[in-house]
């Protein structure tokens, strides 16, 4: 697989999504595809000892699709993958509700786990989303965290 | 014109989703931001020189060195929570 060929699928939106379909989606990359590697994450019901009743994500709407577009590419730059698929929901969520999907479709396992994992850690430092949350105790924003700063510095 | 967009935090601090303005000529992002806090006082410099201000123009992360032309399209927020 080249990375010509790579096809690349970012949505953003206030629905939900079914990772089995994606996963289906990015199969059909091609015969070339040995591996598929997924993260999806959800709404924690805690944060900071508190506990959360929702989430308001906000984005900033063409910026946002851009960046992560930019991200994608980037990885493909740096391992062979053959398909890859973002999802990012903005609106209002629920605990367990899902916030994100990112599914790697490459030849071999290495490349899609150090692409996915890279894609996650550029999308949470770079990608223009702001999370607030709705707690007993009130609003906040959430801030941003030295954890992903570094976690995205080791790439 | 320039068109001027704000979010999140700074959208709710400073009650401003959006702003256009004419172009001053050899404008800069630092020097809009004077004018921004000028017309809006207290609260707008504190949004504004906050040390976790991004900027950026058109869509692209910049500095406030960065020299602005009529049409563009800055956005003032603070550092990016989502995933």
């Amino acid at each position: 697989m080249t990375e010509a060929a790579i096809s690349i699928a970012v949505l953003v939106q206030s629905d939900d999504f079914d990772p089995t379909e994606q996963e289906a989606a990015l199969l059909s990359a091609g015969a070339g595809v040995g591996a598929i590697v997924a993260f999806t994450g959800y709404v924690r019901g805690h944060s900071g000892g508190s506990t959360v009743e929702r989430m308001e994500l906000e984005h900033y709407p063409g910026m946002t699709e851009n960046a992560i577009r930019g991200i994608v590419e980037q990885a493909a730059q740096r391992w062979a993958l053959g398909a890859v698929s973002v999802i990012h929901r903005v609106g209002t969520l629920r605990v367990s509700e899902r916030i994100v999907y990112v599914g790697v479709a490459s030849a071999h396992r290495g490349d899609g786990f150090a692409a996915c994992e890279f894609i996650m850690d550029y999308l949470k430092t770079r990608a223009p989303f702001w999370k607030k949350e709705y707690t007993e105790g009130g609003e906040r924003w959430v801030e941003a965290r030295q954890s992903d700063s570094e976690a995205a510095s080791r790439w | 014109m320039m068109r001027i967009l704000f979010f999140a935090d700074f959208r709710e601090q400073l009650d401003t989703r959006q702003l256009e303005l004419e172009l001053d000529e050899s404008c800069t992002v630092s020097t809009l931001i004077a004018r921004l806090i000028r017309q809006g006082g207290e609260n707008w410099r504190r949004v504004l020189e906050s040390d976790n201000l991004v900027i950026a123009v058109n869509q692209t992360i910049c500095d406030a060195g960065k020299n602005l032309v009529d049409g563009d399209e800055i956005a003032f927020y603070p550092p990016v929570t989502g995933g």
